[in-house]
């Protein structure tokens, strides 16, 4: 089985591409009592991308990447305070005082506090990375969740950045309408700039190395790769995007609180490895693809399940793991493999052998 | 709490207080892990919904209690019910994640965790309950140190399940199939073993323990929907400190989780039980990784 090389691209994949840029562009415009739901889609798609590298590419599944979501959240907020308060007063004068921003200042305080987001989280991921890389299997997965779980709890009782009663953030200076727009378009742009570079990323000898220690890390390691060195890499790109995400997300909110909205584990940290696994891991458009058949689902369950909404997606989990955990990409792959350029030997493989293959 | 430091110095009876309650709470926590490692070791299934069929069985007590009966006499109720759950779930779930990968397993788990959590939410509703015993308070060291009567009972209950659990895993027929199972599944079946049943029966089993432990804990402590999730980590914790088919090992460390809680619940807040619990998962994580580091190899 190999992949053809990299193709030139065709007309359809121009269309297909330059269709979900016009749906983003016009989305707000078209649909604007939606525009938080489909801001939420698009960091919902960043969330799948990012579990992706780990899960998908690298078969390391983390079940603790909200770490750097809630990280990048609260290092964007302290940031953006500081710049102007002391944060521990502002923190504890909560609604008891009243704190302003002027416009000015608010702009500055959220590219500094995304910018910083993002590299600290890369840091934490660094400093993580060689807490946990030891670990495989299932022990990875309990370790990283393990420290996304007491990530929370420590956030909950620390009281210089709010304790359990959370922050309020900065108020944004203008109409709501202008407000919605702002948010949606850096929602936009981080989860099309992930796209971007991880389709760079995936488009040369990086895909290749982590897709071997995904296969076989002993082999990867005695063929002279550094296997280390490219976790802890892959991890920093997916901290990188889910800080950014986070920060975002915390100013969209308006208000940070560490269990519900920082650290949610059980509600985004496993909606992103559903929705990587829905979508199909371990491509580039699974992800894509899951997150959004995931978010439709969810915000339908939401209106017309009220009540049993959690229910019903526990019971999606269940069967999309235990019964289709290929995902509809992973299954189209089986289905037509000459379409996604998958060059299958018939001399050299058995009948079986083919389709477990192609469903990796 | 450096102040509450002096406090356990200056008063030593409260030390005993603590670790009083923390091993007669920790007896129950081992008996959950102990089913943990039971199917672990057997079926290789790493079960994250754990927490929650402990907490199910904790509300069959509180259904007795609301009923008039006394909670004790939940327990082989619970244990019967939980067992019938328990192999429901496996022939809908767990047998078609047995032979999959580590993950499907951790995750499928996860997901009926949040199933058995929300179906319990809708109908008992988010509030704490207990299921009230009725037993009397015991004052030791001149009334320095409390000690709930109920503890002590149901600590001789859990002692009491384990025996016969040990017993019947290797005395009985079916034990010895389990055992046999866990060292060589294919050497079993050749032997004419019908390891599928094996794994009903393991998985099932697991589930009573587990509801016989959440029986125990609804008289001793509070039962709340979402609290599954904590039992699952504990167990968890207390399976990886000591490793599987490592009897002693999981009461000791049941023990010990028990009474580290208890001590750093009373010296830096009861808000930080839950982070001493994951911390501590996520120590005895790095420490073993540092123990196989030594010898060129990762915890697998």
């Amino acid at each position: 089985m190999t992949a053809a090389g990299r193709k030139r691209a065709s007309p359809a994949s121009i269309i297909g591409h330059a269709a979900i840029l016009v749906f983003g562009l016009a989305a707000p415009f078209v649909f604007p009592s939606y525009t938080f739901q489909i801001a939420m889609l698009w960091i919902m798609i960043l969330f799948a991308l990012t579990w992706d590298i780990l899960g998908g590419q690298m078969g390391y599944n983390s079940l603790g990447n909200i770490l750097f979501f809630g990280a990048g959240m609260y290092i964007s907020a302290v940031v953006q305070i500081s710049l102007v308060y002391d944060v521990a007063a502002y923190t504890s004068a909560f609604g008891a005082v009243k704190v302003d921003f002027t416009t000015a200042q608010y702009f500055t305080g959220i590219g500094l506090g995304i910018v910083a987001a993002a590299l600290a989280c890369t840091v934490f991921a660094v400093i993580f990375g060689s807490m946990v890389f030891g670990l495989r299997g299932p022990y990875f997965a309990i370790g990283t969740l393990g420290v996304a779980l007491a990530a929370g709890e420590l956030v909950g009782g620390w009281d210089y950045v709010g304790g359990g009663s959370g922050i309020s953030m900065p108020v944004y200076p203008g109409e709501p309408e202008a407000r919605s727009l702002f948010f949606y378009t850096l929602c936009f742009v981080s989860a099309i700039s992930t796209f971007v570079f991880l389709k760079w990323a995936y488009s040369g000898r990086f895909k290749t190395t982590i897709n071997a220690i995904r296969d076989d890390e002993e082999k990867a390691e005695a063929m002279g790769i550094h296997t280390v060195r490219y976790k802890i890499v892959a991890w920093g790109i997916a901290a990188f995007f889910l800080g950014i995400s986070g920060a975002i997300f915390g100013n969209m909110a308006g208000f940070i609180e560490p269990l519900e909205v920082a650290f949610p584990t059980i509600t985004f940290g496993i909606f992103m490895v559903v929705m990587s696994l829905l979508g199909g891991k371990g491509t580039l458009w699974g992800p894509v693809l899951g997150a959004t058949l995931f978010h439709i689902i969810k915000e339908v369950s939401w209106t017309y399940l009220l009540g049993w909404q959690w229910v019903a997606l526990g019971t999606l989990i269940i069967v999309n793991v235990v019964f289709f955990q290929q995902g509809i990409l992973g299954w189209a792959q089986e289905k037509w493999p000459a379409f996604f350029g998958i060059v299958v030997d018939d001399k050299l493989s058995a009948k079986g052998a083919v389709a477990s293959e192609a469903a990796e | 709490m450096w102040d509450n430091i002096s406090l356990l110095i200056i008063a030593p009876l409260l030390n005993i207080q603590l670790l009083l309650d923390g091993v007669l709470i920790g007896a129950i926590f081992a008996l959950a892990a102990y089913g943990l490692a039971l199917v672990w070791g057997v079926t290789n299934v790493k079960n994250l919904a754990q927490g929650d069929l402990v907490i199910m069985g904790g509300y069959v007590a509180y259904v007795f209690t609301t009923l008039g009966i006394h909670p004790i006499l939940a327990l082989p109720v619970a244990f019967v019910l939980m067992f019938g759950f328990g192999w429901l779930i496996y022939r809908l779930i767990i047998s078609h994640v047995i032979d999959r990968d580590l993950f499907t397993s951790l995750l499928a788990t996860f997901g009926l965790a949040l199933v058995i959590q929300q179906l319990l939410n809708l109908i008992f509703g988010p509030d704490v309950k207990i299921a009230e015993s009725g037993f009397d308070i015991l004052f030791l060291f001149g009334g320095q140190v409390t000690l709930a009567e109920i503890k002590l009972v149901s600590l001789i209950l859990a002692g009491l399940l384990a025996t016969a659990i040990v017993i019947f895993m290797k005395t009985s027929r079916m034990g010895q199939a389990i055992r046999a199972t866990a060292q060589n599944p294919r050497a079993a079946k050749i032997m004419g073993i019908d390891t599928d049943q094996v794994y009903a029966f393991t998985f099932a089993m697991n589930s009573a323990i587990c509801g016989a432990a959440g029986v125990l804990i609804s008289m001793i402590w509070v039962i709340q929907p979402f609290f599954g999730t904590s039992y699952s980590i504990r167990s968890f914790v207390i399976v990886t400190a000591a490793g599987l088919g490592n009897l002693p090992g999981v009461i000791i460390a049941g023990l010990g989780l028990g009474a580290a809680e208890q001590f750093s619940g009373f010296v830096i807040g009861a808000e930080f039980q839950q982070a001493t619990v994951v911390g501590l998962l996520v120590a005895v994580l790095i420490f073993r990784q540092l123990q196989m580091r030594r010898h060129r190899r990762v915890v697998a």
